[in-house]
């Protein structure tokens, strides 16, 4: 697999030194090896093999447009504040962004990206899961192309358990058996007070048919499903079935954990199982997925969705290569190979019943199932905001008191959608 | 009366060439004068100018002028409140350790027959690390399993994860970074100290302890003032501990860290920089306090402090 990708590369490489030749000898204006007229600059997290997508899309545009690769930092607060600085400023540089799917509403909001219409929103949207789709859309309107998506799995050891639990309050007793019968027990959980508690949140949300915002997004909710969440979490905090790291620890300290042997589960994005096969592949062996636990008996969970979208840039001169381009990066086949090669679950459902996919993807089904069936995060202008403050009530989880912190959520939710009072 | 008579022309004659003298000087500074005012003096004015308004970047058509209502807002907010006194928390504690530590060294260091320039450099390198740097050393020693102080100190919990255990392990990395500054200013101050008024204290009859609280300290005022002041001015705007540490979690932000969520994160001009503005009052009034009330101590001031 991996030396026919170089080769692959390298023959690419050598086609687009051509191809610049010839166009530099057929129109001799346009050799300055600075940006062209047609170059189209990627703003976009860390990818490791995202180049080779750039350079198939690169070959295949044959001169009509040449995408530039720009990385953005590793961590989604560091994107994020270097786009939105460089917009704000109304920076010409920047054509494509990379968007976390929880940005898409401020930056519409913001007149910061534009909207897709005609042949390309067509595009964008055909094949496409409505999931992912509905983290692309603001207001009605599509302003990004859903390039990947995401979705928490449970990840059991199936030594311990027979089956996996169906709900958080099986899990925990199944948890709480291991325990007392001296085996590895621990539920492995992100608990630190950032985003990724807020998605869990949403998870319990949504599972429990609550809301926190209301539909067209300008209301704080917060209903029974939300207290019930919170009930969820509660507990679990307080069941004694976590590391004592749980309260600061991310996504990547969980998978950790769990490969160090002393977890029972965890909950975490796919990106765990590469990574365990690589690290402990005796482990890897006893390892099963499932969906994520519900919270009411019979009624499958609703996982949040994570992943990434391409926007254009409202202030990019040259929009239609940049949709152009766009699309190109996210076309079946360039999601294939990015799943392929870097584990990011595509976005358009047909790539699923590749079989390709079957040897780096054998949970490929399941995440499906999940993403059919989605919670998504509220789409607001004040996403951030919302997180923030969310997370703030919500970490240390087994400090969560139910009525009152709904309360307090109530009134900080809605001071955060009115972007008043203060971020936490 | 003849003598005032006398000395009239001769002052008018000095106060002529003082003027000249005083116009070139104003000439030779300008350009400096001029360089800080727009490095310095317009982005305070700018960040004045946005704390009178509503201005989310995420809302750009909602901008308006709104007076003191942000001032309003913030001051009546807990989380400011809250991330004011762990600032004032940390700055009171981590200051005041800092200083008996860091006078020990420079009484150390300044007796240190053997290796002065070795001891002196090795007591240097906390300050010379990166704080981002160090901080996450902290963080990962502080982690349970991976951490040699968790799994020391606190086997089975993890501190970090607490606001008192967060707040101890800021303040303990403040310490250990900053002290070995406070002991240099200190050193300096203690080379003010002539030799020969400690002997004759000793031939008076006064013991260790009271040559030290009776001699060497009122000689080292002003640098000891000089040192408090920059470490409470410094300790004021922690940030970067707190960022690697917890980011902020279990209510450990400090006002810098307020200050930059809201104006970088949340986008809201006009509450961040209502926040900035308030930072920025808070440590002219520290400076004010140190320099007018403890006696006029700060680097160029004259004499009129001293005892």
């Amino acid at each position: 697999m991996r030396p026919r990708g170089g080769g692959t590369r390298r023959r690419t490489r050598l086609t687009a030194v051509l191809g610049a030749s010839l166009a530099c000898a057929s129109a001799l204006t346009a050799c300055a090896p600075a940006s062209n007229a047609n170059t189209v600059n990627l703003y976009y997290a860390p990818e490791e093999n995202l180049q080779t997508v750039v350079d198939r899309c690169n070959a295949q545009s044959q001169g009509r447009y040449h995408i530039v690769y720009n990385k953005l930092p590793r961590e989604a607060d560091g994107q994020r504040e270097q786009m939105v600085r460089r917009l704000a400023a109304q920076d010409p540089g920047m054509d494509v962004l990379g968007l976390d799917v929880t940005w898409t509403g401020e930056f519409a909001e913001a007149n910061w990206i534009r909207e897709w219409t005609g042949r390309n929103k067509e595009e964008a949207e055909r094949g496409t899961l409505e999931g992912p789709l509905e983290t692309a859309r603001s207001g009605g309107k599509l302003y990004a192309a859903p390039k990947n998506t995401n979705v928490q799995l449970l990840w059991y050891r199936a030594d311990l358990v027979d089956k996996p639990p169906a709900t958080w309050d099986e899990m925990i007793a199944e948890s709480q058996r291991l325990k007392r019968e001296g085996k590895p027990y621990w539920i492995s959980f992100s608990g630190a007070q950032f985003e990724g508690l807020f998605v869990h949140f949403n998870t319990l949300v949504e599972s429990a048919g609550g809301r926190i915002v209301s539909a067209d997004g300008k209301r704080a909710e917060i209903d029974a499903g939300a207290v019930r969440a919170l009930e969820v979490l509660r507990e679990f905090g307080r069941a004694g079935v976590t590391s004592p790291a749980m309260n600061n620890a991310k996504q990547d300290d969980v998978r950790m954990e769990f490969e160090n042997g002393e977890a029972a589960f965890q909950l975490n994005w796919p990106f765990v199982y590469p990574s365990m096969q690589e690290d402990k592949p005796e482990l890897a062996k006893k390892v099963e997925w499932a969906r994520l636990p519900g919270v009411t008996p019979g009624v499958p969970s609703k996982s949040t969705i994570g992943g990434y979208n391409l926007a254009v840039s409202q202030y990019s001169t040259k929009p239609d290569l940049a949709f152009e381009a766009a699309l190109c990066m996210r076309n079946p086949e360039n999601q294939k190979f990015s799943a392929i090669n870097d584990g990011v679950p595509p976005t358009i459902e047909s790539v699923y019943q590749d079989p390709a996919m079957d040897a780096e993807y054998p949970m490929k089904e399941t995440i499906l199932e999940g993403l059919k069936d989605p919670g998504v995060r509220p789409v607001t202008p004040a996403a951030q905001n919302l997180s923030t403050v969310l997370t703030n009530l919500l970490a240390p989880v087994a400090a969560i008191d139910p009525p009152k912190t709904a309360e307090k959520m109530r009134t900080e939710v809605q001071n955060a959608l009115d972007s008043k009072g203060v971020m936490p | 009366m003849v003598s005032t008579k006398d000395a009239l022309p001769v002052a008018k004659a000095i106060s002529e060439g003082k003027k000249a003298e005083r116009r070139l000087g104003w000439l030779l500074c300008a350009p400096a004068a001029l360089v800080m005012v727009a490095v310095t003096g317009w982005p305070i004015l700018y960040a004045v100018w946005l704390s009178f308004q509503r201005f989310d970047l995420k809302y750009p058509d909602q901008r308006e002028f709104v007076g003191l209502e942000n001032y309003v807002t913030v001051l009546t907010n807990g989380y400011w409140w809250s991330a004011f006194w762990v600032t004032v928390l940390i700055t009171v504690v981590s200051v005041a350790i800092e200083f008996v530590l860091g006078m020990g060294l420079a009484l150390i260091m300044h007796r240190a027959l053997v290796g002065r320039g070795l001891v002196r450099t090795v007591s240097l390198i906390p300050y010379g690390i990166v704080t981002v740097v160090a901080a996450f050393s902290w963080r990962y020693a502080w982690t349970p399993d991976t951490g040699y102080l968790a799994n020391l100190f606190a086997p089975d919990s993890a501190p970090l994860t607490d606001r008192a255990g967060s707040l101890a392990i800021i303040i303990l990395a403040e310490i250990w970074k900053t002290t070995p500054f406070m002991a240099l200013l200190l050193m300096a101050g203690l080379a003010l100290v002539p030799d020969d008024l400690l002997k004759a204290a000793a031939m008076d009859g006064a013991g260790p302890w009271q040559r030290f609280v009776k001699v060497m300290l009122p000689v080292m005022k002003p640098a000891i003032l000089v040192a408090l002041l920059f470490r409470t001015l410094d300790a004021f705007r922690v940030f970067d501990n707190i960022v690697v540490l917890t980011s902020g979690s279990q209510d450990t932000s400090s006002v810098s860290v307020l200050a930059y969520n809201n104006l970088i994160k949340g986008l809201n001009l006009g509450i961040g920089s209502t926040m900035s503005v308030l930072i920025f009052i808070a440590v002219a009034l520290i400076a004010f306090l140190f320099v007018k009330l403890f006696g006029a101590a700060a680097p160029g001031g004259d004499d009129k402090g001293r005892p």
